[in-house]
């Protein structure tokens, strides 16, 4: 997975937790809370849905990373990469 | 091992609260089951057919409604939560609602889903409190009504600070209080906040279907994410041990376990299934258990024509008292119709060339659970068609003259429920539809893995209801991973 790949995983789920919000021009180094309307429920969801369909785990020391969406794709990437390959 | 069922979660109770922590709990996985005692879901907001014809109780409207746009309130945070799309409810907005104070109603204060509209009424009615009224409500908007472990303080108290007539402070605790308070005469400021902006800074709406229609979307969301559900099966006993629910013996004699149990049922409901013997606290030695003391009353008429027909097509819901000072407190007697609210839900703006099929006119007061209980059958009966006539007539005050006989004619049927109505269908002690006086806003029981959610945590009204259980279900289980 390429990082590009991994901020449209990041943006998929953000459209399908919060799908009241414009994510037509999300800025990738800007916070997504300077930008979009999300509060720790909504985090606490990204961090979830994570879980849930990619078996990724993010521990909660860890929250901080998923502030922008470049900081959650240098956070990820590598989380996506070292996963076993899907037979 | 044992060949008993076991789920991650088990929940009693398929009311709002039940349901929607259900739903985030089986979205992200979990192995849950609701148990209900009745053969319908909603609790205290369901509905029931007579004759064909459907009576929904409860929900008058929704509160905290805002237009789409408006964000960060309790409705988006629920629908977010539940991923519910706007148009799922479709949330039909209320034309406009009354405070109405004196014996014909002389000092009204309309409000709609506009503040601004109730704030020029305010101005006009009270010009001498407006300024108090602009710093009180400044005062709400920024409190962190949120927090679970805020120290309780008293809402007159508060008030007071802001606003110097009696009149003017009763007339705002009217419908705050008739649409979610537990506690006599006063509210936790907390509570306050919390309904001021349900009511004024938010609003009124509704499905055109009403409740049925919240209830089939949170159904259908339950369902989708897996989630199980056992109607006609209640729970009548948790069994502990070392501090511990260590399993649910149902209704009929089976016995499930489960990692965690949420109760929606209520703190002494929920602490009865626990202990053998235990009886509520009327005394109020324990206050943790106390039952609460407010109970109602709701008359539901059914009109062979729309309400404007009569007249009274303006206004959604009517908050009214005729009392010298508003006394939100157990009556006396079996009912006290000197205050209640009227809801005429054909009033909501459900669009061009749509409405409901028939008129409904309801009125709901405070009633006494005591004197109602101990009726025998026929009394029963008797009293409420004594008390049915006491509470419309009253009303009937507030709203434009329309004589007995035209009522009569246009009237196709009534029904009523009482205090004992409530016990019986929804398994609150003492008739209590808001519950106990005290919350336990962390939902934490005296066992570690059992957890309360819905009217006595204390997240009011319908959207209060549902987001109480899904601040349990996150704060409790899923965020501890």
């Amino acid at each position: 997975m390429t990082k590009d790949e991994c901020k449209q995983v990041v943006l998929e789920i953000i459209a399908d937790i919060a799908p009241d919000e414009d994510l037509s021009n999300v800025k990738p180094d800007v916070r997504l809370r300077d930008q979009l309307q999300l509060d720790s429920m909504d985090f606490l969801d990204i961090v979830m849905e994570l879980r849930k369909r990619h078996s990724i785990e993010v521990p909660e020391k860890d929250y901080m990373q998923l502030a922008s969406l470049d900081s959650c794709a240098e956070y990820l990437t590598p989380k996506f990469n070292a996963l076993p390959a899907k037979s | 091992m044992n060949t008993r069922s076991h789920y991650d979660v088990a929940i009693i109770g398929a009311g709002m609260s039940g349901l929607a922590a259900g739903i985030r709990l089986a979205h992200f996985g979990k192995k849950v089951c609701i148990f209900e005692r009745h053969n319908a879901v909603g609790g205290l907001n369901s509905f029931y057919s007579i004759a064909g014809r459907k009576f929904d109780v409860g929900l008058h409207a929704m509160t905290n409604f805002v237009r789409p746009g408006v964000k960060g309130t309790p409705l988006t945070k629920l629908l977010r939560q539940l991923r519910i799309e706007r148009d799922e409810f479709a949330l039909c907005e209320q034309k406009q609602s009354r405070i109405a104070f004196g014996p014909r109603g002389e000092t009204s204060l309309r409000f709609t889903n506009d503040f601004a509209v109730l704030e020029a009424e305010v101005a006009a009615r009270f010009p001498a409190q407006i300024d108090g009224f602009r710093a009180l409500t400044a005062a709400v908007r920024s409190y962190d009504d949120v927090s679970l472990d805020a120290q309780p303080i008293s809402a007159r108290e508060v008030v007071r600070r802001h606003l110097a007539d009696p009149l003017l402070e009763d007339m705002l605790f009217c419908p705050l209080m008739y649409y979610g308070s537990a506690t006599e005469r006063d509210m936790e400021f907390g509570q306050f906040v919390i309904m001021f902006k349900a009511l004024f800074l938010e609003g009124f709406a509704r499905p055109f279907e009403g409740v049925r229609l919240v209830l089939r979307v949170l159904l259908e969301k339950y369902r989708a994410a897996g989630g199980e559900r056992r109607m006609k099966c209640g729970v009548k006993q948790i069994v502990t041990r070392e501090g511990r629910a260590t399993a649910l013996v149902l209704d009929s004699g089976e016995e499930i376990t489960a990692d965690h149990v949420i109760s929606s049922i209520g703190a002494p409901e929920t602490e009865r299934l626990c202990r053998a013997g235990f009886t509520p606290d009327r005394s109020g030695l324990n206050p943790d258990l106390q039952v609460g003391r407010l109970s109602f009353v709701e008359t539901i008429t059914i009109l062979n024509r729309q309400p404007a027909a009569l007249g009274w097509g303006s206004d959604t819901i009517i908050f009214f008292n005729d009392a010298e000072r508003f006394d939100y407190a157990r009556p006396a007697g079996r009912v006290d119709p000197r205050s209640g609210v009227i809801c005429l839900p054909n009033n909501f703006d459900f669009g061009p060339g749509r409405e409901l099929s028939e008129g409904v006119f309801r009125v709901t007061c405070l009633a006494n659970y005591d004197p109602w209980a101990a009726l025998p059958e026929e009394a029963y009966r008797a009293e409420k068609a004594r008390v049915f006539a006491e509470v419309q007539r009253s009303a009937r005050r507030f709203l434009p003259a329309v004589d007995d006989a035209t009522l009569a004619d246009a009237t196709l049927t009534t029904d009523m429920f009482t205090p004992r109505t409530i016990t019986k269908f929804t398994g609150h002690f003492g008739g209590a539809i808001y519950g106990a006086p005290v919350k336990h806003r962390q939902g934490r029981t005296a066992l570690s893995n059992l957890y309360l959610c819905g009217t006595d945590q204390g997240f009011l009204g319908i959207v209060g209801a549902m987001l109480s259980g899904i601040s349990m279900a996150n704060y409790h289980i899923l965020q501890r991973g």
